[in-house]
C-alpha cells in the first residue's frame, strides 16, 4: 500500500511510488472524482513494453473515457486484476485497493520533473 | 451563473456541481450508479429548476401555441399534460417541451434549460399582436421531480388526490397560501410526479420531502443530473441537444406520436410551423431512424461516434452509457433507414476498437 505523502504526482493526474525498481501507478483523487463512477479498466498486457509519456491503459467512467499515462518508461509487470474484475475499487481506494499496474523501470529520473503531494493538491485540491 | 432555489442544499450535501446551461447544478451526491439504482429500486428526488417555465395566458394563447408546438393544443383539458415539439420553417425541432392547460385561457409550457432563450425570441418574433401575456416564470419558481416505484405511497398519507392522478394530468393546490402544481410526468421511466412550487417556498419543501437522509431505509434520496442522463436513456426518452436538435425532424426522431400530422384539416387548431414538410417526410418515410443498440463487450458507446455496417458508416450515436440496470453497455443512434430493424447486426467505432451491436427495441427498461 503505497503512502500518498511519497507519491509523485503527474499533470495528467496519476499517482506513482517506487520501491527500488518497481513504480506503482495509480489515479489519484482528484481524477476519480473528475470522472466520476469508473465502469471498465483496460491495462495494457503484462510484460509489454511501456515507453515514458505513453499511455498504459485507459479507464471508462460513466460520463467519458479517458486514458492512463506512465511518465516513466519500463517493463509492465503486473496489472491489478482486482480493480479491472470491479472498477468500483478505483472510486472507494485510489490510493490502495485501486492501484491500476506496476512497472519495473530502469530510468526513474522522470519521477524528479512531477509534483509532490503538497504541490499537487494545492493545484487540484479535492 | 444561475443558481435555483435548492442551491444551497445541494451544497450542504456535498454535491458535486457542474455548470449546466447557464446553471450551477448537481451532477451527483455520491455516485452516479447508486444514485441511479435508488431511483429504480425505492425513489429520488432531482432538482430541474433549471427547466424554462414559460406562462402563456389570455383570449389568444390557445391559438398561438397550436401554431408553434406538433401536437394539438385544441381540445385538451383542465389539467391535462401533453408532449410537444416546437419545429422551424422546414419541419426540424427547435426544442421539446410539456404543455399543462391551467385554466380556460392559461397555460403553462416547461422547455429545455439550454432553449430558454431561444424559444423566448422564436416566440416574441411570431407572437405579432395576438392577445395574451408570455411570461418567464423559471426564475420565480422552483421544480423537482420525484421518482421511482415507492414515490405515490410516500405521497399517499398527505396527498391521496395525487395518487389518483392518471398520468400527463396534474393538480394545483394551495399549500400555506402558496399555489404549487403537481404533475405525473417523469423523465426515468419510473412512476412519479414533478411538482412547480414559489421559488420562496421550495427550499423548505425539499428539506420536508426529504426529511432526516441519516436515518436508515430513507425512501427518497437526492439524484444528480448524471443518474437523471442513464436513467432516461434506458428509459428510450430523447434528449435536447442529443437525440433531438435543430437538424433532425420528428418523424426522424421516432417521435411521430407527438406530432398531429393533420392538424386543422377538420377544425379549427389551425395548422403548426413546420407542419406541411413534416407531412411530406411522414407520407414518404424517413431517411433515417432513431434506434436502440446493446453492445456487446464492456465498453461505453459516446455520442457523435460512429456506427458501422460491415466498415461502412451507416449511422452515428446520439446517448451511450454503460447500463446500470441492464448491466450492458447500451446506446441510441441515427441509423439509415434499412438498417434500422429490430434483429439488425452492426458496430459501433469505439476509436481503437469496434465492438459489435445489435439493433433492439425501445426502451431498454420498462418499470413494473
Amino acid at each position: 500500500m503505497p503512502n500518498p505523502k511519497e507519491c509523485r504526482f503527474a499533470e495528467t493526474h496519476e499517482w506513482l511510488s517506487i520501491d527500488e525498481d518497481v513504480v506503482t501507478l495509480g489515479l489519484t483523487k482528484y481524477a476519480v472524482n473528475e470522472l466520476t463512477d469508473i465502469t471498465y479498466i483496460e491495462m495494457k498486457e503484462p510484460k509489454s513494453t511501456v515507453l515514458p509519456g505513453e499511455s498504459v491503459g485507459e479507464v471508462e467512467s460513466v460520463k467519458t473515457t479517458s486514458d492512463v499515462y506512465s511518465p516513466i518508461g519500463g517493463e509492465l509487470l503486473e496489472v491489478n486484476d482486482a480493480v479491472v474484475a470491479d472498477p468500483s475499487l478505483l472510486n472507494s481506494d485510489p490510493y490502495g485497493a485501486g492501484w491500476l499496474v506496476r512497472i519495473r523501470t530502469t530510468d526513474p529520473s522522470p519521477l524528479d520533473a512531477l509534483m509532490d503531494r503538497e504541490t499537487y493538491e494545492i493545484k487540484y485540491p479535492e | 451563473m444561475l443558481r435555483t432555489p435548492f442551491y444551497q442544499f445541494h451544497i450542504d450535501q456535498g454535491a458535486k456541481m457542474v455548470e449546466f446551461a447557464g446553471w450551477e447544478m448537481p451532477m451527483l451526491y455520491e455516485s452516479i450508479i447508486q444514485e441511479h439504482k435508488q431511483v429504480r429500486n425505492s425513489g429520488g428526488v432531482f432538482d430541474v429548476s433549471h427547466m424554462g417555465r414559460l406562462r402563456f395566458d389570455g383570449p389568444q394563447a390557445r391559438q398561438f401555441l397550436d401554431m408553434v408546438c406538433t401536437r394539438q393544443i385544441l381540445g385538451m383539458s383542465e389539467g391535462q399534460v401533453r408532449y410537444s415539439l416546437i419545429c422551424d420553417e422546414i419541419g426540424n425541432c427547435l426544442d421539446d417541451v410539456l404543455v399543462y392547460r391551467l385554466s380556460d385561457n392559461d397555460y403553462l409550457m416547461v422547455c429545455n434549460a439550454s432553449n430558454r432563450l431561444k424559444i423566448m425570441e422564436h416566440f416574441q418574433i411570431l407572437r405579432e399582436d395576438l392577445d395574451f401575456q408570455l411570461r418567464d416564470e423559471t426564475s420565480t419558481t422552483g421544480m423537482l421531480a420525484i421518482q421511482g416505484p415507492k414515490v405515490m405511497e410516500m405521497i399517499a398519507p398527505f396527498a391521496p388526490e395525487v395518487t389518483e392522478l392518471k398520468r400527463y394530468r396534474f393538480l394545483q393546490k394551495d399549500v400555506l397560501g402558496a399555489n404549487i402544481l403537481i404533475s405525473r410526468t417523469g423523465y426515468t421511466g419510473e412512476d412519479g410526479v414533478e411538482v412547480i412550487m414559489p421559488a420562496e417556498l421550495a427550499a423548505g419543501a425539499l428539506g420536508l420531502l426529504v426529511g432526516d437522509l441519516e436515518a436508515e431505509n430513507v425512501p427518497v434520496k437526492p439524484v444528480g443530473l448524471g443518474a437523471r442522463d442513464t436513467l432516461r436513456l434506458e428509459a428510450g426518452m430523447a434528449l435536447y441537444g442529443h437525440e433531438i436538435h435543430d437538424k433532425i425532424d420528428p418523424i426522424s426522431a421516432g417521435l411521430s406520436f407527438a406530432v398531429k400530422i393533420n392538424k386543422g384539416d377538420e377544425d379549427e387548431a389551425g395548422n403548426f410551423i413546420g407542419q406541411k414538410v413534416i407531412r411530406e417526410i411522414a407520407a414518404n418515410g424517413p431517411t433515417q431512424k432513431l434506434v436502440g443498440l446493446v453492445l456487446q463487450g464492456k465498453r461505453t458507446p459516446r455520442q457523435d461516434m460512429k456506427v458501422l455496417c460491415d466498415g461502412a458508416a451507416v449511422g452515428v450515436v446520439t446517448s451511450g452509457c454503460s447500463s446500470p440496470t441492464l448491466e450492458k453497455p447500451i446506446a441510441m443512434a441515427y441509423v439509415k433507414a434499412e438498417h434500422a430493424e429490430i434483429g439488425t447486426s452492426l458496430q459501433i467505432d469505439l476509436g481503437k476498437t469496434t465492438a459489435e451491436a445489435e439493433v433492439v427495441k425501445l426502451p431498454f427498461y420498462k418499470a413494473g
